[in-house]
């Protein structure tokens, strides 16, 4: 993979080709067609049971898909294990918290990013040896507000404040592509805008796609929207051509609560 | 200790965690008393470090990457059988024979860690079950090697440095599996504070995560494995050093379920749990079966149950948390 694929803005980070799955006769993923240009900020939206997480899963080799290929840059990943993925830059968070209960924020992403750099397996050095890695965690973790709790044990943190946890540790991979899976889910509506003020100050060089049912939030930091029915995409397009699209708002904004 | 407010540094806060604490350097200077106060019980003192040690290698796969095993006596025995057949056969001297009890453990821990690590659970359980039953029905049909049921006679360890014999008092023998035990601990020591011990605490907490933050979880568990299996091979090389001879209860499940039921007992996870636990297990067996040798299992029982369903994190566990409460006040 050659790194100015990632730089330039038109190359693409993130390509899925006929990617399909199904569980015996339920189809979740019916022949996806995606491409994710350098630095876009998709939204993933669709009902509930659409395949949004299946997608996320199969594409970070959670799940396998039956047919299909799955690019990162340049690279065929599809056959991938998940963490060699996220080792060549593709990260994503969890809609449920999936974080290390045990371990304070320092401890977690200390520990993602010594994983990165390759130092996780030293057992014979005390972790305060890798002062470099310590620090680019307490970094990390100042950047996203955490920086007063990174010494309090992850379940003792306000549900807010591990969301942003979540987001925290993905970001110490330093992934090129970030799915973020409902990022600001069981947070209530006031404070879901925090975590998506986080999710915009990301660097312009990291390509996002995040599935969220809350159009404002959709309409407002999504460049792209890919409406996902049935494990098929139905459209894609950008705000404008979505709010636009009749039949969008009949499968899914037509059935929601919006005002 | 644990440095609570954000006033330090991180660095700072992460080495303040691996600090020596004063209760730590009482726990050890205290195991030097035997020697003064239980002379007679030196031996005994001596089987117990061998079990604190085995009991430790297991911690490390338990109680910090969350493997559950109950096969883990294989290492133990290949440990004791390796070093004993080494001593009557090739060179009687003490360290040698630990090393070589090591190689031989961490071989097998290694070849079978490829199967550990790709299952979780139950299916981890029976596997690691079925291994040392394995082991120990081979070690019992290959007599002309073991001596079988009579156990392997003829070990002959040279004397400690060439000085120190290791006679029927057990003064050597304490000394020896005491210094052994502590040697090997303060590596554990070292190793749970180190960026694996991190990442092994990091598989306990969130198998499902850790390969989201790239973590290769399967190496890291073959690794732990493997170490953890030459640790459990020097503790049974010790025992075979020891008491000059090895038998098939080295390798025996119920030496498996007793590990196992030590560090529950202690508290898993904490490194001094199977310390503390194998001392309360051995010194409950040397003084309950003096009052009826076939009942002692009842009370082992009973304290088992008890400290499960009151303490989950075994006594040591409960005693922290105690310790915990009484500070606030």
């Amino acid at each position: 993979m050659t790194p100015d694929v990632f730089t330039s803005k038109d190359a693409i980070a993130l390509a899925t080709h006929g990617l399909t799955k199904s569980f015996g006769q339920l189809v979740v993923a019916r022949d996806i067609e995606l491409s994710l240009p350098v630095g876009a900020r998709y939204a993933l939206i669709g009902p509930n049971g659409a395949g949004k997480t299946t997608l996320i899963n199969l594409m970070t080799g959670m799940l396998a898909p039956n047919a299909g290929r799955i690019f990162l840059g340049d690279e065929d990943i599809t056959t991938l294990e998940p963490q060699n993925r996220v080792r060549r830059g593709l990260a994503r968070t969890f809609q449920i918290n999936t974080l290390f209960a045990g371990l304070n924020p320092l401890e977690a992403v200390t520990l993602a990013v010594c994983e990165r750099r390759g130092i996780a397996a030293k057992f014979w050095q005390n972790i305060a040896v890798h002062k470099e890695a310590i620090e680019e965690a307490y970094s990390i973790l100042v950047k996203l507000k955490l920086g007063d709790c990174a010494y309090q044990p992850t379940r003792e943190l306000p549900y807010g404040r591990q969301r942003l946890l979540e987001i925290a540790l993905a970001l110490a991979t330093r992934p090129k592509v970030l799915l973020l899976d409902e990022p600001a889910a069981g947070v209530p509506q006031e404070e879901s805008g925090d975590i998506f003020e986080v999710v915009a100050g990301l660097s312009d060089d990291l390509t996002l796609l995040f599935i969220e049912h809350d159009m404002h939030v959709v309409f407002r930091f999504a460049t792209h929207i890919i409406v996902l029915v049935g494990g098929a995409i139905f459209t894609q397009g950008t705000p404008a051509e979505i709010a636009a699209d009749p039949g969008v708002r009949e499968v899914y904004l037509g059935t929601r609560k919006h005002d | 200790m644990a440095v609570t407010g954000t006033q330090v540094s991180p660095q700072t806060y992460l080495r303040s965690l691996s600090r020596w604490h004063p209760i730590e350097i009482i726990f050890w200077l205290s195991t030097l008393l035997p020697f003064w106060l239980f002379p007679t019980y030196l031996s005994l003192a001596s089987q117990i470090s061998v079990a604190a040690l085995f009991a430790l290698s297991l911690d490390l796969i338990l109680g910090y990457a969350g493997i559950v095993s109950l096969g883990h006596a294989a290492f133990f025995g290949i440990g004791a059988y390796s070093a004993g057949l080494f001593s009557k056969f090739v060179w009687g001297e003490p360290f040698s024979g630990l090393i070589v009890g090591a190689a031989a453990a961490a071989l097998l821990g290694f070849a079978s860690s490829f199967i550990i690590a790709r299952f979780r659970h139950l299916t981890l359980i029976m596997i690691t079950l079925g291994l040392g039953l394995l082991l120990a029905e081979a070690a019992n049909s290959a007599s002309w090697l073991t001596g079988g049921s009579d156990g392997l006679q003829g070990v002959a360890i040279w004397p400690l440095f060439g000085i120190f014999k290791f006679d029927i008092y057990g003064t050597t023998s304490y000394a020896y599996s005491l210094a052994v035990l502590f040697v090997i601990f303060l590596m554990a020591r070292r190793l749970i504070h180190s960026s694996f011990g991190l990442a092994l605490r990091g598989i306990r907490e969130n198998f499902v995560r850790m390969p989201a933050i790239g973590a290769p979880s399967r190496e890291h568990i073959r690794k732990i494995y493997t170490i953890a299996a030459a640790m459990a091979g020097i503790a049974g090389a010790v025992i075979a050093q020891t008491t000059q001879t090895v038998s098939l209860e080295t390798l025996d499940f119920q030496r498996s379920a007793d590990v196992l039921v030590m560090l529950v007992l202690g508290g898993a996870g904490r490194l001094y749990g199977g310390l503390v636990g194998a001392a309360i297990f051995l010194i409950a067996r040397d003084q309950l079966s003096g009052i009826a040798p076939q009942f002692w299992y009842f009370w082992i029982g009973i304290l088992l149950v008890a400290v499960v369903m009151f303490l989950p994190n075994g006594i040591l566990g409960g005693l922290s948390a105690l310790l915990a409460r009484w500070r606030t006040r």
